[in-house]
């Protein structure tokens, strides 16, 4: 199942360079959903930026943590011999031995149990799920284990784990291993969550991750392991760490604030693009990297300055991500507002596993555009 | 004989004997059945002295039984009579302070079961690990908790154990990781705690108990798997008192026989009622991991007293007269009180002297914790330990964006 899902995704759509905007244009192409800049590049330049794939990126920040704490293992199913279901972890247990890096037995709630107790007998566990929506045979273990036990026990108990894999969907793999999980574990006061998009951001959350001393959840996506980002220098060391909470903005612009997460950054990215060319409007966009805490100082910032907001996620509307951010926007910006924000989220329905209906399901770029357009009545 | 029988049964292959009954005969809930002469029994308190177990304290599963002597000493038996009683009149102190609703939300007790966690910490060091379920008291105050802070925490005051936040099922001390409210959630984690052990090359075991109940949790038997595949050094324990909540273990369980479950891991099925039979299987347990041979899955044949919490008179499920032939006939207390006058290990006045000690330890330490004072309602302490100090995020949020808390 899994070698037949790496054959297939993101990697190979994102080599396919395809036209930016179709009418039939698939929530699936990735393509289009990077700024073409990025495409561009894939070798180092003078100034010292590099080209790297997610996958890369998140494979040095586990080599690197590692190296530098005997505390830190990797434990997860086929992490070890089998390279990673997605590679992610491909060379570690040749670097590191079969005592760091572990394959566990198909057991999510036993193993996810065992890895919080190790932190809790002070080792730094980094637990993979092949697929977060396995999680959820775990997510006691994740919440009542681990996000609580610090609280309950008057703060004697520290629990530093990190939960990683990857979440939302991924392509043509039906309902039960397509769903975005970011409001699940957003929702635990105790846990952390981040959601990386780039290379940069993957590495630097992975490593911030594994560093906490607190439970963090690392929301990966399937869909962005093989997407190549440029990587700056002081990126490329190995004591480089993006701070929790902390949104990065994409692009600025002064109409529009987009606020988003994980692969929708990239097609928020896009649409923004695409915004300036069809309607002459230039969009902000928010990369949230960290969905818990998240970072609401940058949104209201940026909406005192563009007076709209539009919120971007791929999870069910109910409930969710986006839901979240409008809410504080309420709260804490709503004098600043020209108009209602808004939010485009996956829709209200078990992933389909057609295509076409896949594609109904999941913000694409056009649509992005054009509900901003509409937000903004351009 | 019985022990015989067993280790003949022990050559044949695993799967021939796996479910074949090997005797009729069943481990006792005898507390007083363990017996030593008194002519060998030294005058000082802490000279060794061998005590015989009872022949009906263990039954095993694919492993060879435990010595049936075990070495001892007054001073030991002194201590472990005057531990069950602490945690007794703890427990009592309990029930009462429940009943004057000083007490709030669950609060599960263990009288009856007090020789299990009494009779573990006397074959553990502080250097162990324990984790257990929501009837975590008794196993609070022998990790080294004091009455104070575990009565504090159940009367929710700021010096309690876990400062007021855990309550009665979340209690935590070195060596002791909970006190966890979900049934069966501690069995994996405890594995891990084993798992950390071996990963740090120290050779302590860490005892990780469930309830008859739990025992049918599908991660209890995830958690063997692993334990056996990784051998890692964890002494599984299933305290069997027979009922979970209101459902008797055979309306729960297609096989009662707890020590076997573990199928693939050696088992080892202990008299839960008299301490003397925990230490010595506990002991033995722990050498048997100490010495690389992995996990095993003890069951500890106990009684609960009381309902499954304080909501429950725990007679609907079963007779009183049940209860009452338990109490009178099998208590791990009397057992041992009467094997330390048997044996002429201390005095009736002598033993007066440390029941008395034990009760105004832990009346006065109730008392004290009474008057302690609450946590002030304040926002730093309600939202301090969320996350590890220093590590917090700027802020958590309130109820509304008013209470906010910020760090």
């Amino acid at each position: 199942m899994v070698a037949s899902r790496l054959l297939r995704p993101a990697s190979r759509l994102l080599s396919t360079h395809r036209p930016f905007i179709s009418p039939s244009k698939s929530a699936l192409q990735p393509a289009a959903s990077l700024p073409t800049l990025v495409n561009a590049r894939r070798y180092a330049t003078p100034s010292g930026v590099k080209e790297v794939a997610v996958r890369d990126a998140l494979n040095e920040a586990l080599a690197e943590e590692l190296e530098a704490n005997d505390k830190v293992f990797v434990l997860g199913e086929e992490v070890a011999q089998y390279n990673g279901a997605y590679k992610v972890t491909k060379g570690l247990l040749d670097r590191f031995g079969d005592k760091r890096v572990i394959d566990s037995p198909i057991t999510e709630s036993g193993f996810c149990g065992l890895t919080v107790g190790a932190a809790l007998a002070g080792l730094h566990p980094v637990c993979e799920f092949m697929t977060f929506n396995f999680a959820m045979q775990a997510i006691d273990q994740i919440i009542n284990s681990a996000a609580k036990t610090h609280y309950m026990s008057g703060g004697i108990q520290p629990c530093n784990i990190t939960f990683r894999g990857p979440n939302g969907f991924a392509a043509g793999v039906a309902a039960q291993h397509s769903q975005d999980y970011s409001s699940w574990y957003g929702s635990i006061p105790g846990l952390k969550v981040v959601a990386p998009y780039s290379s940069e951001d993957a590495k630097g959350l992975l490593k911030a991750a594994i560093r906490d001393p607190n439970p963090v959840v690392v929301l990966e996506n399937e869909l962005m392991y093989g997407t190549h980002f440029p990587m700056s220098e002081a990126a490329q060391r190995d004591d480089f760490v993006l701070p929790f909470g902390k949104a990065k903005i994409e692009r600025p612009g002064k109409d529009l604030t987009i606020v988003t997460l994980s692969r929708c950054v990239g097609q928020a990215l896009t649409a923004a693009e695409q915004m300036k060319k069809d309607y002459g409007v230039e969009a902000e966009v928010i990369n949230l990297r960290s969905v818990k805490p998240l970072d609401v100082e940058a949104i209201v910032k940026s909406v005192k300055k563009t007076g709209h907001l539009m919120a971007v996620e791929s999870g069910f509307p109910s409930f969710g991500v986006g839901a979240e951010i409008l809410a504080l926007t309420m709260e804490y910006a709503f004098d600043y507002l020209d108009a209602p924000a808004v939010r485009i989220t996956g829709a209200e329905v078990p992933t389909p596993y057609a295509q076409g209906l896949e594609n109904m399901s999941f913000p694409s770029e056009d649509l992005i555009a054009k509900y901003g357009a509409k937000l903004l009545r351009v | 004989m019985f022990t015989r029988a067993l280790r003949s049964g022990r050559a044949l292959p695993l799967r021939r004997n796996a479910f074949v009954p090997l005797a009729k005969r069943t481990v006792t809930t005898d507390a007083a059945s363990s017996h030593a002469e008194k002519e060998h029994v030294p005058e000082k308190d802490d000279k060794p002295f061998e005590v015989r177990l009872s022949d009906e304290s263990f039954e095993t599963y694919e492993l060879d039984p435990p010595p049936y002597t075990l070495d001892t000493t007054k001073k030991e038996l002194k201590q472990m009579y005057y531990d069950m009683v602490s945690i007794r009149r703890m427990e009592m102190a309990a029930d009462r302070l429940y009943k004057e609703k000083k007490i709030r939300g669950f609060c599960h007790l263990s009288t009856g079961q007090e020789a299990v966690a009494a009779g573990i910490e006397h074959a553990i060091t502080k250097e162990d690990h324990v984790i257990t379920a929501y009837r975590c008291h008794g196993f609070a105050l022998m990790r080294g908790g004091t009455v104070k802070s575990i009565i504090g925490e159940l009367l929710g005051r700021r010096e309690g154990i876990a400062y007021g936040k855990g309550g009665s099922m979340h209690m935590f001390a070195k060596g002791f990781y909970g006190g966890n409210g979900i049934v069966g959630a501690q069995v994996p984690v405890g594995a891990g705690i084993a798992f950390a052990n071996q990963y740090n090359d120290k050779d302590n075991t860490t005892i990780c108990l469930y309830g008859d109940g739990a025992s049918n949790q599908g991660q209890v038997f995830e958690a063997f798997n692993m334990a056996k595949l990784w051998n890692l050094p964890i002494l599984f324990g299933c305290e069997n008192n027979k009922y979970g909540m209101g459902t008797a273990a055979n309306r729960a369980a297609a096989m009662t026989e707890y020590y076997k479950r573990g199928q693939y891991i050696p088992g080892l099925k202990v008299n839960g009622m008299d301490i003397l039979a925990v230490k010595a299987a506990v002991q033995y347990g722990k050498q048997y991991t100490v010495a690389g041979h992995g996990p095993l899955v003890l069951e500890y044949v106990t009684y609960r007293y009381g309902g499954h919490s304080m909501s429950d008179p725990g007679t609907t499920y079963r007779t009183r007269e049940e209860i009452q032939r338990m109490r009178s006939t099998n208590d791990p207390i009397a057992g041992l009180k009467q094997k330390l006058l048997d044996w002429e290990v201390t005095s009736e006045d002598e033993l007066k002297a440390i029941d008395k000690e034990a009760r105004s330890y832990v009346d006065k330490e109730v008392e004290e914790a009474e008057k302690m004072p609450v946590p002030e309602a304040t926002p730093k302490i309600l939202y301090e330990d969320i996350y590890v100090r220093g590590s917090e995020p700027p802020f958590m949020r309130g109820r509304t964006p008013d209470e906010n808390y910020y760090y």
